[in-house]
C-alpha cells in the first residue's frame, strides 16, 4: 500500500461515502447521502420503505452507479461498475434471499467463478478442503461435497458469508442477513459477525428487527427518503428516538402531540364480520387472533418486514395459514385462494401494485372490471356498453386522470393506477376489503382522496383493513390499530389509545419486554 | 409516419396495420411483376386463380393459429399441433373406412379425440405447472407415433366423396376450407370476445398474478386455451387428410407448429403473452403462403422458401425486441 | 464416508435403472442381445444422435434450449458431401463443416444473449435456415466415394466403429469440460440461478453464446458421423432428431429447467432409445411407432418425476408452489 498518500491512522475510516446522489427517472433515490463505516464495527443502516438503503448498497457494491458524490474506500475514490468489481476491491455482499446456486455443491458454491486449478482442471481435492477450512472460522462443520439445499437456510447462509469472505472482503454487506432463521441461528450468526469485527472487517448490517440491530450494531446511520436523517452511536439512542427517525417524526413534537383522531368510538353495536383465532404459518406470521366488524376501519402498524403483507396474505388466502381458523359472519370457512376469498366478498389491494395488480397491457375500463368480472364467471359477461358506464362511473367518483376510459393502465401514473385497482374491488362490492399500503408512492392530493373514501366505505357498512406505513394516517384513520412487530401482534389499540405515541412505544418495545 | 397512418384507422384495427401493409406489399409485388398472379377464372361458377390457391392453402395454418394465438396469448406455447393433425388424419380415415360410422359421427369423435389430446396439454401445463415448451414435447414426440400406430404404418385411402368435399368441395365459389376457417374465426371470435374469456387470457398472460389475486383462474383459462387449439388442430388434420384423400401419418402436419408460431408472431401476438389478435394472425398466416407462393411462381427454388421465413421470423422478432432496441440507442448514444 | 441421496441424482439413478431394466430385460428374452457386437452396435447406431444430444446436455443445463440440431447435422452432412464431390479433400471439408456449424451456434448465442430473445425461437428460426440451406446444397442423396472414407469403414468394420470412437472421445471431453472447467461449472451455475449467478460476477453472457456455439460444433460433428455412418450426405438426414436429442437428456435425467444434470446420464439416455430401437428390431412384429411412443411415455415419466421432486424442494404459498407464476 502505498501508505505515503494515505492518513492510515486508525481514526481514518474504512469506507467513506460523501454527499452520494443517485436519480432514477422522477426520483432521487440517494440525495447527497454521508455514510462512514470505520474497521471493526457493525454499523447498522436505517430506514422505511423508500429511504434509500437498498440503493446506497446498490451504489457500494457496483450493482448501480452513482451520479454523483465520492466513494473513498481505504483513502482511495472508488467507482465500481459491477458487483465483480467490488468484490476484487474488497467489498462483498450477502443478501436477504440468499444468492447463491442451490443444486451445486457447497465448496463449488464458495469458489465458484475462483476455482483453483490443476493441471488444466479444476482442483476439486482443494476446493473441498479450503471449503470446510473457510467454514470453520465461522463455526460451521459440514459435508462441503453436499449440494447446498440439501441444508437450512441459515446454513446457507453462512456459506454465502464464507464466501463473501474468502474473496478478502474488507467490507462485509448483510442485506436482511436474518429474515429466515431462527433465534438460536441468529445467535450464531451474531458470534459469527463479532468475532469478525474483532479481526478488523467493516460490516454494514441491514435489518427491520429493532432487537437484533440493538443487539449486535456499534453504531447507525438513518435514512430516510433518500435522504440522510443522521449517525448515532447504538449505545446512545433510544429505541423510540430511533423509530421516530425512521418514520420521519420529530420525537418531542410526538410527545406533545395530544391531538388524538376524530373519529367516533369503536362501533361494538356491529356484529363481526371476520373472526380469526389463532391464524398462523410458519416462517411468514406467528398465530394471531383478530376481529374485524362491518363499518370498522382496523389498521396495521408496524415496520417493514414486520408481518403487515404477510397477514393480508393469510386473510386473503394466497398463503394457506397452516394454524388457526377463520370465521365470516360465525361461521367457518377455509380459504385456499383468493378466488375463494373474493367469493366471500373480500377484496384485496396488494402492497406491490406493478407487479400484483394491474394489468399493464389492458384498458382502465378492463382492469376496473376484472374482479368482478371474474365473480360472475366467464359465461356471464358485462356487456360492453356496462364496462363503459361502470369504469366511466368510477372514473369520475374517483377522480382518476386519464384521457379516456380505453387507455392502457400502464400509461397512467401511479396514484391513478392505485385509484382504477380500488375502482376494480369497489365495483364487486365487497363486504371487506385489505388494502395494503393503499397511498404508497401517490401524490398528497391522491392519499387525501384515498383517505376519504375509505371513511365514506366504511360508514358504508364494509369492513377495511388499512395497512401503511404512514403512522399518521393510520391513527387518522383507523377504528382500531392493530400492532405488529418481528411477525407478531403485539398489541391493540382502541378509541383513546390510538395516538401516535403509544402505537411507536408498541413498535420500538423490547421483545422481552 | 406509421404514427399519422394509423389514428387514421379505428382502433381496433391500429395493431393489425403492419401484417396489413405488408401483405398489401407483397401482393401488390406479385400483382405487378408475377405474371398469372393476380388472374382469376370462373369455371363451374367456382373461382380458381393464386390468389385463391392462397386463401386455400394456408387454411390449415390458419385454422392452427387461431387456437395457437390463445395459447401465445397465455404466455404459452403448443408445440404438439403437428402431431394432433397426423392423428386427426388417421382417426379420421380410420373411422371412415374401416368403421363405416357415416362421415358425421367420424367427424364428431376426430374432434372431440383432438380436443381432449388438447385438454391433456393444458392439464400438463395448467395444473402440473410444466413448462409449455416441455409439457406440449411429450405429445409431439409420442403424438406421430401414436398417429402411425393408429394407422397401422400405412398410408389409408379413403374414397368418400363426402370427406373429399372437405378439401376439394367449394362453398359460395370458394375452396370449402375457406368457409371452415371463416366459421371458426366467428367461433373463437365469440368464445373470446362474446364472453369474458378474452379478458381472461389477456390477463393471465400480462399479469399472471393480478389476474390471480383478481380471482381469475388461470388453470381453467389454460386448460381451455389448450383444448381449444387440440380442437383446431384435428379440423386442420381432417383438411389435410381430405385434400390427399388419405391419412399419411408421417408427413400430416410436419412442421405445421413451426409456420403456425410464425404466423401468430407475425400477426402481433406477442410471445411473452398479453394482448392477442385473432384476425393479425390470419394476416400472418395469409402472408406466409403468399411469401411461399411468390417464391414458387417466381421460379426461385423451392429450398429457399425455408431460408426465407427464417429470416423473416428473426427480422420481426428483432424489431419487436425492446433489449436490442436498448442496446443500438446506448451504442449510438456513446458513439 | 456416508452416501446421502440428493434430489439432484434421484432421475439419474432412476434413468439407470430403466436401462438396466431394458437390457437385461432384453438379454434375458432374445438370443444374441447379451454380445459384444450388439451393444458395439448400439453405440455406433447412435453415434449422431449422442453426440447431438452432448451439445444439447451443455443448452438445456444452462437453462436453454436448441431446436436447430437435426437441421444443422442434415446442413453439415449435404456440405460434405457435396465439397467432396466437388475434388476437395475429406479433411479441410469435414474441418469447414465444423467451423461452420460452431459459428451457426455462436450466431444464435449472440440473439439470444444480446437481443434477449427466447431461444426455442432462435433456434426455431435457425432450424428453418438451416433445412433450406442444406437443400440448397443439394435435393439429392450425394453418395461419398473417397478413399479417406473407405479406410475409415475399412476401420471400423475391422478395429472398431470410428463413428463409436468418436462419440466415445467427445463423451470424455464433455465430461472433462462439464466437471472439471470453469466454463462447464458456469453453465451450471446459470442454469441453476442466472440471477445469483450475475452477483457472483459469474461471465454469464459469454457462457451463454459458448454454449450454443458448442451445441452448434457438436451437431456439426454429428453430421460428419453421419457421413461415415453412411457414406453419403443428405439434407433431410437428422430430421426431427432435436426431439431424440431433447428427450435423450431429459431422460438421462436432466432437469429441463437447467442447473442438474449429467453428461453421463445423457449417454444412458441415448443407450435406452438405442435399447427400445433394438428390442423392436429384434421383436419383430413390432413396429417402428413403438419407438416414439415408448419415449413419449418414457419422457411423460421423468418430466413428472422432475416435476415431483422439484415441488417437493419448493414447498409455500400460491406465488411459490405453482411454478406457472414464474415467467418463462
Amino acid at each position: 500500500m502505498n501508505s505515503a498518500s494515505v492518513i492510515s491512522t486508525d481514526e481514518a475510516p474504512l469506507l467513506a461515502v460523501r454527499g452520494v446522489t443517485k436519480i432514477f427517472p422522477g426520483v432521487r433515490a440517494l440525495d447527497g447521502v454521508d455514510f462512514t463505516l470505520r474497521r471493526g464495527e457493525i454499523h447498522a443502516l436505517m430506514g422505511e420503505n423508500g429511504a434509500g438503503k437498498s440503493t446506497l448498497i446498490k451504489v457500494l457494491t457496483g450493482a448501480d452507479r452513482r451520479d454523483g458524490g465520492e466513494i473513498l474506500f481505504d483513502g482511495c475514490s472508488i467507482d465500481p461498475r459491477s458487483p465483480a468489481e467490488a468484490q476484487r476491491l474488497g467489498i462483498s455482499t450477502v443478501y436477504q434471499e440468499v444468492n447463491l446456486i442451490p443444486f451445486l455443491s457447497v465448496a463449488e458454491n464458495i469458489y465458484l467463478g475462483r476455482q483453483p486449478m490443476k493441471f488444466g482442471r479444476i482442483d476439486w481435492k482443494q476446493i473441498n478442503l479450503r471449503a470446510a477450512a473457510a467454514l470453520k472460522r465461522l463455526d460451521v462443520e459440514m459435508e462441503v461435497t453436499q449440494p447446498l439445499n440439501s441444508y437450512s437456510p441459515a446454513v446457507q447462509q453462512m456459506v454465502a458469508i464464507a464466501r463473501a469472505l474468502d474473496i478478502r472482503a474488507k467490507v462485509l454487506v448483510l442485506d436482511e442477513p436474518t429474515s429466515s432463521l431462527d433465534a438460536n441461528e441468529v445467535g450464531h450468526l451474531f458470534a459469527v459477525l463479532r468475532r469478525l469485527k474483532a479481526e478488523g472487517l467493516g460490516i454494514i448490517f441491514v435489518s427491520h428487527f429493532l432487537d437484533q440491530v440493538y443487539a449486535v450494531s456499534d453504531r447507525f446511520t438513518v435514512l430516510r427518503n433518500g435522504k440522510l436523517i443522521g449517525e448515532h452511536e447504538a449505545a446512545k439512542l433510544p429505541r423510540l428516538e430511533l423509530v421516530a427517525k425512521m418514520i420521519g417524526k420529530d420525537l418531542k413534537a410526538v410527545e406533545e402531540m395530544s391531538a388524538r383522531r376524530g373519529a367516533e368510538p369503536v362501533r361494538t353495536a356491529h356484529h363481526p364480520f371476520l373472526r380469526v383465532i389463532g391464524l398462523g404459518r410458519r416462517g411468514s406470521m406467528t398465530p394471531f387472533d383478530l376481529t374485524i366488524r362491518a363499518g370498522e376501519v382496523v389498521g396495521l402498524a408496524g415496520l417493514l418486514g414486520s408481518g403487515r403483507t404477510e397477514t393480508a396474505r393469510l386473510l386473503f388466502g394466497i398463503d394457506r395459514a397452516e394454524a388457526g381458523r377463520m370465521e365470516i359472519d360465525g361461521k367457518l370457512v377455509t380459504l385456499t385462494s383468493p378466488r375463494g376469498a373474493i367469493g366471500r366478498r373480500f377484496g384485496f389491494c396488494p402492497e406491490d401494485r406493478k407487479t400484483q395488480a394491474v394489468i399493464p397491457d389492458l384498458s382502465v375500463r378492463e382492469n376496473i372490471v376484472l374482479a368482478l368480472q371474474a365473480s360472475k364467471g366467464w359465461l356471464r359477461k358485462i356487456s360492453t356498453q356496462q364496462q363503459q358506464e361502470l369504469a366511466e362511473n368510477y372514473i369520475k367518483a374517483l377522480g382518476i386522470a386519464t384521457s379516456d376510459a380505453e387507455q392502457p393502465i400502464k400509461l397512467l401514473s401511479g396514484g391513478n393506477q392505485q385509484k382504477a385497482i380500488l375502482a376494480r374491488w369497489l365495483a364487486s362490492h365487497p363486504r371487506f376489503l385489505i388494502l395494503d399500503e393503499p397511498t404508497r408512492g401517490i401524490d398528497i392530493g391522491a392519499k387525501a382522496e384515498i383517505e376519504k373514501l375509505i371513511a365514506r366505505l366504511c360508514s358504508e357498512g364494509m369492513a377495511i383493513l388499512f395497512i401503511s406505513s404512514e403512522l399518521e394516517e393510520v391513527v387518522r384513520d383507523s377504528h382500531r390499530v392493530v400492532v405488529l412487530r418481528d411477525r407478531k401482534k403485539v398489541c391493540e389499540l382502541t378509541g383513546d389509545q390510538i395516538d401516535l405515541p403509544s402505537i411507536m412505544q408498541a413498535i420500538a418495545a423490547r421483545a422481552d419486554e | 409516419m406509421s404514427e399519422r397512418l394509423s389514428t387514421l384507422m379505428p382502433a381496433r384495427l391500429r395493431p393489425l396495420i403492419w401484417p396489413l401493409i405488408a401483405l398489401a406489399a407483397l401482393l401488390l409485388f406479385n400483382g405487378l411483376f408475377t405474371e398469372g398472379f393476380a388472374r382469376i377464372t370462373i369455371k363451374d361458377g367456382h373461382v380458381y386463380g393464386s390468389l385463391v390457391d392462397i386463401l386455400k392453402l394456408s387454411s390449415r395454418v390458419m385454422l392452427v393459429s387461431l387456437g395457437m394465438t390463445l395459447v401465445i396469448a397465455t404466455a404459452g406455447v403448443d408445440l404438439s399441433v403437428g402431431a394432433v393433425v397426423a392423428i386427426a388424419g388417421s382417426v379420421a380415415a380410420k373411422l371412415i373406412v374401416q368403421q363405416q360410422i357415416g362421415l358425421p359421427m367420424a367427424l364428431a369423435a376426430t374432434s372431440g379425440l383432438c380436443l381432449v389430446l388438447g385438454a391433456w396439454n393444458g392439464t400438463l401445463v395448467g395444473w402440473l405447472g410444466v413448462q409449455p415448451i416441455v409439457a406440449t414435447l411429450i405429445l409431439m414426440v409420442a403424438g406421430r407415433g401414436i398417429a402411425q400406430l393408429l394407422a397401422g404404418g400405412q398410408i389409408i385411402t379413403v374414397e368418400s366423396s363426402g370427406f373429399s368435399f372437405i378439401a376439394g368441395g367449394h362453398f359460395l365459389g370458394l375452396p370449402f376450407p375457406v368457409t371452415m376457417v371463416a366459421l371458426m374465426l366467428l367461433l373463437t371470435v365469440a368464445l373470446t370476445r362474446g364472453t369474458a374469456l378474452g379478458l381472461f387470457i389477456e390477463a393471465v398472460g400480462n399479469n399472471e398474478t393480478a389476474a390471480l389475486f383478481a380471482g381469475v383462474n388461470p388453470r381453467a383459462v389454460k386448460m381451455f386455451a389448450y383444448a381449444f387449439t387440440g380442437l383446431c388442430s384435428g379440423m386442420a388434420g381432417i383438411i389435410e387428410a381430405s385434400d390427399i384423400k388419405a391419412a399419411d401419418a408421417n408427413n400430416a402436419g410436419l412442421y405445421l407448429e413451426l409456420d403456425v408460431i410464425l404466423a401468430v408472431v407475425i400477426g402481433g401476438t406477442p410471445l411473452n403473452g398479453g394482448r392477442f389478435d385473432l384476425a393479425g394472425s390470419l394476416v400472418g398466416a395469409l402472408i406466409i403462403q403468399t411469401l411461399t407462393t411468390t417464391i414458387k411462381m417466381r421460379g426461385v427454388p423451392v429450398e429457399y422458401t425455408l431460408v426465407v421465413k427464417a429470416v423473416v421470423v428473426l427480422v420481426i422478432c428483432l424489431a419487436q425486441s425492446p433489449e436490442l432496441r436498448k442496446l443500438l440507442l446506448q451504442r449510438r448514444a456513446s458513439a | 464416508m456416508k452416501f446421502r441421496l440428493s434430489r439432484t441424482r434421484v432421475p439419474l439413478l432412476a434413468t439407470s435403472a430403466v436401462f438396466a431394466l431394458f437390457y437385461t430385460g432384453a438379454c434375458m428374452r432374445y438370443d444374441g442381445f447379451f454380445s459384444w457386437t450388439v451393444f458395439v452396435n448400439l453405440l455406433h447406431d447412435n453415434a449422431f444422435l449422442g453426440l447431438a444430444a452432448i451439445g444439447m446436455t451443455f443448452v438445456i443445463l444452462a437453462g436453454g434450449i436448441d431446436l436447430s440440431v437435426g437441421a444443422l447435422v442434415g446442413f453439415t452432412s449435404t456440405f460434405i458431401a457435396r465439397l467432396i464431390a466437388h475434388q476437395l479433400h475429406p479433411l479441410p471439408a469435414i474441418l469447414i463443416a465444423l467451423v461452420i456449424g460452431t459459428g451457426f451456434g455462436a450466431g444464435m448465442g449472440a440473439l439470444i444473449r444480446f437481443a434477449a430473445l427466447p431461444p426455442f425461437l432462435v433456434t426455431l428460426a435457425g432450424m428453418f435456415f438451416m433445412r433450406g440451406l442444406g437443400f440448397a446444397v443439394s435435393l439429392e442423396t450425394i453418395p461419398i466415394k473417397h478413399p479417406f472414407y473407405e479406410a475409415i469403414s475399412e476401420f471400423s468394420l475391422r478395429v472398431f466403429p470410428v463413428t463409436a470412437l468418436l462419440f466415445l472421445v467427445a463423451l470424455i471431453a464433455a465430461v472433462y469440460v462439464a466437471h472439471y472447467t470453469p466454463f462447464g461449472r458456469a453453465v451450471y451455475a446459470i442454469g441453476g440461478n442466472e440471477q445469483s449467478a450475475l452477483l457472483m460476477a459469474l461471465p454469464v453472457g459469454r457462457a451463454k453464446v459458448r454454449v450454443y456455439a458448442l451445441s452448434g460444433f457438436c451437431s456439426a460433428l454429428a453430421g460428419v458421423t453421419y457421413t461415415f455412418y453412411t457414406s453419403s450426405g443428405n439434407a433431410t438426414a437428422g430430421t426431427m432428431l432435436e426431439l431424440d436429442a431433447i428427450a435423450a437428456v431429459v431422460i438421462g435425467g436432466t432437469l429441463l429447467s437447467g442447473g442438474v444434470g449429467y453428461v453421463f446420464g445423457t449417454l444412458i439416455g441415448v443407450l435406452i432409445l438405442g435399447v427400445i430401437q433394438t428390442i423392436i428390431t429384434f421383436e419383430g412384429t413390432l413396429s417402428s411407432w413403438w419407438t416414439k411412443i415408448a419415449i413419449g411415455l418414457l419422457l411423460l415419466g421423468f418430466i413428472l418425476l422432475q416435476r415431483f421432486l422439484q415441488s417437493s424442494a419448493g414447498r409455500g404459498g400460491l406465488g411459490v408452489a405453482n411454478p406457472a407464476m414464474a415467467r418463462p
